[in-house]
């Protein structure tokens, strides 16, 4: 069990982390989404023991890790850009872990082979890894990381470098990898569909604080901040309700200004709040259309059409929505 | 043709920098070790038995390869931590001490000597080896921190979660990613202090001798012909077995490194000892480096009457009984007019060189020729000049051009190694965007690859300058009496008893390291990011 308390990090003004609290239990995959520049990185550092904290504490199994170095807190780290050692061979990076930690060089050699195999590269032991593609050497990054058997394993970014369907496939491949071999695992992307796949928890970081942690079902159905529902592509606006709230692109109906509804959903049992607007964009998005309507006073609303075509551009049109949708958000 | 890779026939490109080479280095070489080794029209090769069968030149042969070796390992030791502060480390003013540390790079070893000899230091050997970690820092500094400034953080990160202590950490990942770089470093800085000729001379007083200094007394003063061509051919077949050996181990080692951009890898100074490490480094800087040229300039003003312009004075005088022919203040305009055409010939054969080198298939070839006058003896250049450059149509041998000629012998390989990698660098899809965007082969030569190889072509000239200001070796046998150079004249008057002359000479180094100075300064400014070694 890792905890985290009160964890800061601090380069002179600026605070990269702000006070997290957040733990991994034993065999949990915890993802921490986020964008760019949220923190992301500078969490595992800490953890890691690269980047001294300004404050607060690191705890694994109650013990606390502050005066630990690096090398002695046997984790796991892999990074996005795998950092395979250039001069050693296949073998030779998976086999490093085991031989700081002592392991004798023949049982070092075989639990290398073991883990190669679990990753699907048995065989290339003695292939070069300027050779590999980069799939490849995403597995052998995720294999040294796995050999010593680390208490935490953790993953900065670890299929961003890879196109898009490797990366799904291999999102498959590591969450039935990680559950069997019951590994506690943290990981951080700014992919949503990642971390919701991965996660048996999911923590949203903004600006070096977290602004909420949850199942991935808790997340995607009750965002608690403007932030979280902005960045999971919730409408966050002040046009539906009093205050700020959150509406999802697909809970908005749409009617031709005439009063015919144009979205094949049916006609919404509730018409409470109607806003009127005109169409200002629409993009086809493989299984449904994303049309942008503009409302009166400016205010620009996302609607997701599924199976059927939006109305022409500049069409006037009805926006309804089934309050029991609305979620209001703190302002 | 019309294909936009190839704006100028490659075959010109090897032409050039082929034939200079031919007509100024190999024929002239070629000549004097025809004058030791073909007597009489026919070949004889005992002069190399009789050198390897004495017993002094033994011992001259050995003191050159292990005092090369010792500073070798001393210029390492001391540079390598200052290669890693100034790759690693973000601090205010690191761009400039990163400029600064070439200086005595590039400073007239005649200089640096009399630095040291002013700084009170005795000829001994460890004023050689002083003077040589003086010189070669830089060397060091830049080849290694240049590439341990792109290494991948993250490399020894991942070593360091995965187990490894910092020292573990360093050796069995950083160094071996660092290992061409040290090689390279090692490599020139043996070939330097290998073939040095004017710290020896200056430093190692009467008694200590390199192959060099030795080929250089058989010549001028035993005028043994013999001997000398047998020296020229031991050194040389010492330093093309070098750079061969590095060159096989280079290539069977090259790794695909993953190489970051500097802006990634360096950070700022935090804890107490990272703080306590620089400051070390650059305190150990500031006095192997700064002071010696300090003292220079102190002594170059403490007159017997206090402090004063006297020594300066005394330059523009020619005083009876000097071994001098011209007041040595001509020595400067001499200098600065043989380093401005130096420089022009540096950059055109050297710059078509480095085209040559990235386009032409044999181009490597042509870059390891190219690099052969560094490890000639400059002597030997220098008299080959005087035998071999006597009849049309290259009757050169009282012309004044004979100078920056040799001059441009030892600035092209630097010329060469500085503009290659921007050469390299200009990915292929920039030119043909150009071409598809409609530009001719002629406009897209002018507009993409002259634009991002000129900054590079501003430094070599800064460098070619100064290499052309500071040549010793061959200047001393082929400039002509009454057109002597400063580094020339500063030899002659520290040959010459009394307070006078010695400040005297302290005041043309003076003049000498500034017109250096002031020549790279302005080329660094034209730096952009820190691509090219030196």
């Amino acid at each position: 069990m890792l905890t985290i308390e009160d964890l800061t990090v601090r380069y002179g003004e600026h605070s990269a982390l702000d006070g997290i609290d957040l733990d991994v239990g034993d065999d949990e995959i915890v993802c921490v989404l986020g964008p760019s520049g949220s923190g992301k990185s500078t969490l595992l550092r800490a953890i890691a023991g690269l980047e001294p904290p300004t404050g607060g504490r690191i705890l694994r199994d109650g013990t606390d890790l502050t005066g630990v170095p690096t090398h002695h807190r046997e984790l796991g780290l892999m990074f996005q850009d795998h950092s395979l050692f250039p001069h050693r061979d296949v073998v030779g990076n998976v086999v490093f872990g085991l031989q700081m930690r002592g392991v004798s060089r023949s049982e070092a050699r075989a639990r290398a082979s073991t883990t190669l195999e679990l990753v699907g590269l048995a065989g290339y032991e003695l292939r070069a890894v300027h050779e590999l593609s980069g799939g490849e050497q995403q597995r052998v990054a995720l294999a040294r990381a796995l050999a010593p058997a680390p208490s935490l394993l953790m993953l900065d970014e670890p299929l961003g470098a890879l196109d898009r369907s490797l990366r799904e496939h291999l999102v498959d491949e590591l969450g039935v990898l990680f559950r069997t071999l019951g590994l506690a695992v943290l990981l951080v992307t700014h992919d949503h569909d990642e971390a919701f796949a991965l996660g048996d928890r999911v923590a949203i970081l903004h600006a070096g604080r977290i602004e909420q942690v949850g199942s991935p079902v808790e997340l995607w159905t009750r965002p608690a901040t403007a932030f979280v529902a902005d960045f999971l592509g919730w409408n966050v606006t002040r046009a539906l309700a009093p205050g700020l709230s959150a509406v999802r692109p697909d809970a908005l109906r749409l009617e031709a200004a005439t009063g015919r509804p144009v979205s094949g959903m049916g006609a919404p049992a509730i018409r409470a709040p109607v806003m009127r607007g005109m169409i200002t964009r629409q993009t086809f998005r493989r299984d449904h259309w994303r049309i942008q309507v503009e409302l009166a006073d400016g205010t620009a609303l996302g609607v997701e059409l599924r199976d059927t075509r939006p109305p022409e551009l500049g069409t006037a049109v009805e926006v309804t929505v089934d309050p029991a949708d609305v979620i209001a958000l703190p302002d | 043709m019309t294909d936009p890779a190839r704006p100028v026939g490659v075959a010109v490109l090897v032409a050039v920098p082929v034939a200079f080479l031919v007509a100024f280095f190999a024929y002239p070489v070629a000549t004097i070790l025809g004058r030791g080794l073909w007597p009489s029209g026919r070949l004889d090769l005992s002069p190399l038995g009789d050198v390897i069968g004495d017993a002094a030149l033994r011992d001259v042969a050995w003191f050159t390869v292990w005092q090369a070796t010792l500073s070798t390992v001393l210029a390492l030791a001391v540079g390598l931590p200052g290669a890693f502060v100034l790759a690693r480390y973000r601090f205010p003013g690191r761009s400039l001490v990163r400029a600064l540390i070439v200086v005595p790079f590039v400073l007239p070893t005649i200089v640096v000597a009399s630095a040291f000899l002013a700084l009170g230091v005795e000829p001994s050997l460890g004023a050689i080896l002083l003077a040589h970690v003086f010189f070669n820092y830089a060397v060091v500094v830049r080849t290694v921190g240049g590439l341990w400034a792109h290494l991948d953080p993250h490399q020894e990160q991942a070593a360091r979660v995965l187990g490894a202590s910092r020292v573990r950490a360093f050796t069995q990942v950083t160094l071996p990613a660092l290992r061409p770089a040290i090689l390279a470093a090692a490599s020139i800085t043996f070939l330097f202090t290998f073939t040095s000729f004017g710290v020896i001379l200056v430093l190692g007083g009467p008694t200590r001798a390199t192959l060099e200094t030795e080929i250089y007394r058989q010549t001028a003063q035993l005028l043994d012909l013999r001997t000398a061509a047998a020296l020229s051919i031991l050194q040389l077949s010492a330093v093309v077995g070098l750079l061969v050996v590095v060159g096989r181990f280079q290539d069977r080692r090259a790794v695909a490194l993953g190489l970051r951009a500097t802006a990634v890898t360096a950070r700022s100074v935090r804890s107490l000892a990272e703080r306590a490490w620089l400051g070390a480094n650059l305190a150990l800087m500031l006095t192997l480096l700064g002071v010696p040229m300090a003292v220079l300039v102190a002594r170059s003003f403490a007159t017997a009457n206090g402090p004063g312009f006297g020594f300066y004075r005394a330059l523009g005088e020619l005083r009876s009984g000097s071994v001098l022919f011209v007041p040595p203040v001509d020595a400067v305009v001499n200098s600065v007019l043989f380093a401005m055409v130096a420089t022009a010939i540096s950059l055109v054969v050297g710059g078509l060189a480095a085209f040559a080198v990235v386009r032409h298939h044999r181009g490597r070839m042509l870059e390891a020729a190219l690099a052969l006058p560094l490890g000639v003896s400059a002597v030997t250049v220098g008299f080959g000049f005087l035998i071999a450059l006597d009849k049309p149509p290259l009757d050169l041998r009282t012309s004044w051009i004979i100078v920056p000629i040799a001059h441009s012998l030892i600035a092209i390989p630097f010329v060469v190694w500085l503009v290659t990698p921007l050469v390299r660098s200009i990915d292929p899809r920039l030119r043909e965007t150009a071409a598809v965007l409609g530009a001719s082969p002629h406009r897209v030569w002018r507009e993409v690859d002259l634009p991002i190889v000129g900054r590079a072509f501003a430094i070599a000239a800064g460098f070619a300058f100064a290499i052309s200001l500071g040549e010793f070796g061959a200047t001393l046998f082929i400039a002509r009496p009454d057109r002597p150079t400063l580094p020339v004249v500063i030899y002659r008057l520290l040959g010459q008893p009394g307070a006078l002359n010695f400040g005297a000479a302290m005041a043309a180094s003076t003049i000498l390291m500034a017109l250096t100075v002031v020549a790279i300064l302005t080329a660094e400014r034209a730096r952009v990011g820190d691509i090219g070694t030196f």
